[in-house]
């Protein structure tokens, strides 16, 4: 089978478990190289990420200052071209700097609101299945609320509140986002709890806290993943909507506050398509490459999918 | 003038997975007279509900069967469409492995039931369904009445007891059961195959009986045959294939099962070391060499062919082999 | 070495139901499913006891109460004549001399732990002391898994069920117990291979002096291995004794039944009882088996029949060592 079938008797347990975690690691890579659309996803987000981190080296940071691009006389409202692939704003700062250094922020808004919101989802899922009985219904009862709140309310609440910009964003998704995770996970945590595994782990002493680090949360880490990437789409498209509509960093840049600016400039009646394209498509692309790596997961989770 | 209901002639089968193919059955060889009751034994990965399901042609559309099943002396594989689907259920029924399971729970019985006949009979009338329905249940011993309710308000013999019901709703020659009391008490079980020998008695059913355990063969069948890694090992007459086994693997089988009562199996857990072989890993020669007590050296080389038992049936053994003269 | 080991006094265990919103406006309670109803047993050392019964009869939930996993509504659990509270320092102790070996080998082993994982795991929680990797490779050898180091990085879906019920074994050998609960160790694995666990389970009772108390549906496999055997019926025992003696001379009128439907057992003729087993939360009046006692159907006498109907019988013993609970045995 593998390279590891006749391990010499000298390994420690650490190296078990770590050759262990290796092993199931590379199995899972197998399985999700199989899945075209999960490869396209993870290149797509691969390279938003690499082209997020190599910012400096892409785009002049200033290009996305008025007052630089004003001193540098660069053009108002251009059309795409070789100096500007994609064109520039109202302004004249260029559409691709803006792209580039929104990348930054975008995805980084996205990961850290996701990373939040998986961390609370988790917590109370796996919780509230493990335990069950009354903490489950007060944890429940509380996703339940958590639920059912209008973020768009939510989010002009803490606007006003906290005042615009990314941490406001980032509360705002953190907030509406665990619940929906939560339940999921708490399904995966109940049903993994249910199995004679769990009972037998209570039956050699352990505590519960220890249950649930060794035996419940891997067994649930496949449905937390998954939850992961399909919240970071989410969170993606609320940052954008909400910088979108105004509640942004007025000082940073993303694909949100480019999109807002070009339509308080009036880009769409002005026909100046290139200031609303490129960054739409961004957002729109890197939601699309966060549901296909979903789905590539959810062939690694289910072999019934898989030999299709 | 053929008296089988059901014949098998060097049937194999081979699932295509993705994985690759994996060779299931192996070439058998059955024969079902008209109104007698034939068990197939076996564990797991022997391939016996492979068998089951190949009969009815219920196994995915990709999977290689090679062979002939004569389903009253027509070759059920070279059959399609309309004439397949009369023999499904008109001639043939089967009733599955966790067949309780099988019942839609949000349907009444009465209905489940009708939907098996009117699936044949487009023309029957609703009030001749409804007489039909209230005769099968009265059939399974279950109070018409009860077909008024829903699945999860019935036992589970009382579930079975309807599937049972629903494969004999066609008036079928032959009744393919797989594993129909695996998941039931010993109580229950008694009471279903007491139920299943007395219809096969009343209404001349043949019955393929399909299951891994061996004492609820020896109640209820004529003759037996069993499967080990896809290919039949054995085939005898119910009384005598396990008190004078002639293949090994039948003898360690039946060793498995103690004699309440006899001293001798008191403290004196027989069993085979070993596993059932994968079909991904079959052994060479004989598939049981590796686990027989009585292997020897051509074992490993040769895969016996089928060879006459004492007791009037036949036994794929060299041994058995031993004092003809090979070619 | 008089003494039991392991006793169970006067065992009452209840399933309590929800309420639900109708029985909230109506004030009512829903009733309690009573899966073990006053239950004693004493169990000595290196003894293996059969507790048998088809399923709903509370077998499995004794041995869960036995283990500590299941809280009891009254009665005790004695080892070596101390009772068993819920402290959790008990608890902990407990689970260290009475260890479980499930049915189905893979429910019971984590399917992202490696082998060596799984029976480390309960060295490392009750904090054994020595070389984990040496006690490891002692219970894999002792549960006939050699050389143990090369199943050490393999995982449990990685070998076959048989290998798997080993590892099961292991485990819970490596806590070092006195006392292994066994809920049908053998009935998720074929035939061929049962007979090659029952004789691992006989193995070590005879090397190493562990009691064991198997829960099993199947009577065969008690007559194979067991030294007693209990019968129970909808959360009593119904008869007790040793096994040779009660599955030869079955005195309870269920055990007489459940022996002729078993074609191992050779019985001339076939009891074959009439229903289904009740539901625990609508236990019968009297002796809990009266609905379906053939004896009481054919019994046209009067004062029994009230007796049968009105009073639930105890255990008596009918010769040394077997008892029995019924008021037609007499």
């Amino acid at each position: 089978m593998s390279a590891v079938s006749a391990p010499t008797g000298e390994r420690s347990a650490r190296q078990i478990a770590w050759s262990r975690r290796l092993r199931a690691g590379k199995a899972s890579w197998a399985i999700y190289r199989t899945s075209g659309i999960g490869l396209a996803g993870l290149a797509i987000i691969v390279a938003f990420v690499v082209i997020a981190l190599l910012a400096p080296l892409l785009a002049n940071k200033s290009g996305t200052l008025i007052t630089y691009v004003a001193e540098q006389h660069q053009p108002h409202n251009a059309p795409p071209s070789l100096a500007y692939p994609f064109g520039t704003d109202h302004f004249g700062r260029s559409v691709l700097t803006q792209v580039i250094w929104g990348a930054r922020v975008s995805l980084l808004v996205g990961a850290i609101a996701t990373l939040g919101a998986l961390l609370i989802g988790s917590a109370i899922g796996l919780s509230a299945g493990f335990f069950g009985g009354r903490v489950d219904g007060i944890l429940m009862r509380l996703t339940d609320w958590f639920m059912v709140i209008p973020w768009l309310g939510l989010a002009l609440v803490l606007a006003a509140i906290m005042g615009k910009g990314l941490v406001s964003i980032i509360t705002v998704i953190v907030i509406t986002s665990w619940a929906f995770p939560a339940r999921v996970i708490r399904a995966q945590s109940w049903a993994v709890s249910s199995r004679p595994f769990v009972e037998r782990a209570r039956a050699i002493g352990s505590r519960d806290s220890h249950i649930i680090a060794t035996h419940i949360l891997p067994n649930s880490m496949p449905i937390i993943f998954t939850q992961m990437v399909i919240t970071g789409a989410s969170a993606i498209y609320t940052e954008s909507l909400l910088s979108f509509l105004g509640m942004g960093d007025p000082n940073s840049v993303s694909w949100g506050t480019t999109l807002e600016d070009a339509f308080n400039q009036g880009a769409l009646t002005a026909g100046h398509w290139w200031q609303i394209v490129f960054p739409g498509m961004c957002i729109i692309l890197a939601i699309l490459a966060l549901t296909m790596i979903g789905y590539a997961f959810d062939q690694v989770l289910n072999p019934r999918l898989r030999d299709r | 003038m053929n008296e089988s209901v059901l014949s098998l002639r060097n049937v194999e089968i081979t699932y295509q997975l993705r994985s690759g193919p994996v060779p299931a059955v192996r070439g058998i060889d059955l024969d079902v007279p008209a109104g007698s009751v034939v068990g197939l034994a076996g564990e797991s990965g022997c391939g016996k509900s492979t068998v089951g399901n190949a009969i009815l042609r219920l196994l995915p559309e990709e999977t290689d069967v090679t062979g002939q099943i004569l389903m009253q002396g027509q070759d059920i594989l070279l059959m399609k469409g309309k004439e397949l689907r009369a023999v499904r259920w008109g001639q043939a029924s089967i009733i599955f492995q966790g067949a309780m399971h099988s019942l839609d729970p949000v349907k009444r019985i009465d209905e489940q039931i009708a939907e098996a006949i009117q699936a044949h009979d487009a023309k029957i009338t609703p009030k001749a369904t409804s007489q039909r329905v209230g005769e099968l249940l009265e059939m399974v011993r279950l109070p018409a009445r009860r077909g008024r309710e829903y699945p999860h308000q019935l036992s589970g013999g009382q579930k079975q007891r309807v599937m049972i019901a629903m494969a004999l709703a066609c008036k079928p020659a032959l009744v393919i059961a797989d594993e129909p009391t695996t998941a039931l008490d010993v109580m229950v079980q008694a009471q279903v195959l007491d139920l299943l020998r007395e219809l096969q008695a009343e209404l001349g059913l043949a019955v393929v009986f399909i299951t891994h355990d061996l004492s609820v063969l020896t109640e209820i069948c004529d003759r037996i045959a069993i499967m080990y890694a896809g290919k039949l090992v054995e085939e005898g007459d119910a009384d005598t294939i396990f008190t004078q086994p002639s293949h090994p693997y039948t003898k360690a089988l039946g060793g498995a099962f103690p004699r309440i009562g006899n001293l001798e199996d008191r403290f004196t857990p027989a069993g085979l070391d070993g596993d059932p072989p994968l079909p991904q890993a079959m052994p060479s020669g004989c598939a049981f060499h590796p686990r027989c007590p009585v292997a020897f050296d051509r074992c490993a080389i040769e895969d016996p062919e089928r060879f006459p038992t004492p007791t009037g049936g036949t036994a794929a053994c060299l041994l058995l082999g031993e004092t003809r003269s090979r070619a | 070495m008089s003494e039991p080991l392991l006793e169970v006094r006067d065992l009452r265990v209840l399933f309590h139901g929800h309420k639900s919103i109708t029985d909230s406006l109506r004030g009512t309670t829903p009733a309690a499913a009573v899966a073990v109803d006053g239950v004693n047993l004493s169990i000595a050392h290196g003894e293996i006891l059969a507790i048998a019964g088809e399923s709903g009869c509370g077998k499995t939930t004794l041995a869960r109460t036995i283990m500590g996993l299941q809280t009891k509504e009254s009665g005790a659990i004695l080892l070596d004549g101390r009772e068993l509270s819920t402290s959790r320092r008990d608890l902990r102790d407990h689970r260290k001399r009475v260890q479980i070996v499930f049915q189905d080998p893979a429910g019971a082993l984590n399917p992202r732990q490696t082998i060596y994982e799984v029976i480390a795991e309960g060295i490392r929680v009750q904090k054994l002391p020595g070389d984990e990797l040496e006690r490891v490779a002692a219970a894999l050898s002792q549960a006939g898994l050699r050389p143990p180091k090369a199943f050490f990085e393999r995982f449990p879906h990685e070998v076959s069920g048989g290998q798997r019920q080993r590892v099961a074994i292991a485990a819970a050998l490596a806590l070092e117990p006195e006392v292994i609960v066994a809920d049908e160790p053998v009935s998720a694995l074929d035939a061929s291979v049962k007979g090659e666990i029952l004789q691992l389970l006989l193995r070590l009772r005879d090397d190493l002096g562990l009691t064991m108390v198997v829960i099993t549906h199947d009577l065969g496999l008690a007559w194979a291995i067991a030294d007693r055997i209990a019968v129970m019926y909808l959360g009593k025992i119904v008869e007790l004794g040793p096994t040779e003696e009660v599955l030869t001379h079955p005195k309870h009128p269920y055990t007489e039944a459940l022996l002729s439907v078993v074609p191992e057992a050779g019985r001339p003729q076939r009891i074959i009882l009439t229903g289904e087993a009740p539901d625990p939360t609508r236990i019968p009046e009297g002796c809990r088996f009266n609905p379906r006692c053939p004896l009481l159907a054919d019994e046209g006498d009067q004062p029994i029949r009230v007796r049968c109907l009105g009073e639930s019988p105890l255990l008596r013993s009918v010769a040394s060592g077997h008892e029995v609970a019924c008021h037609l045995v007499d």
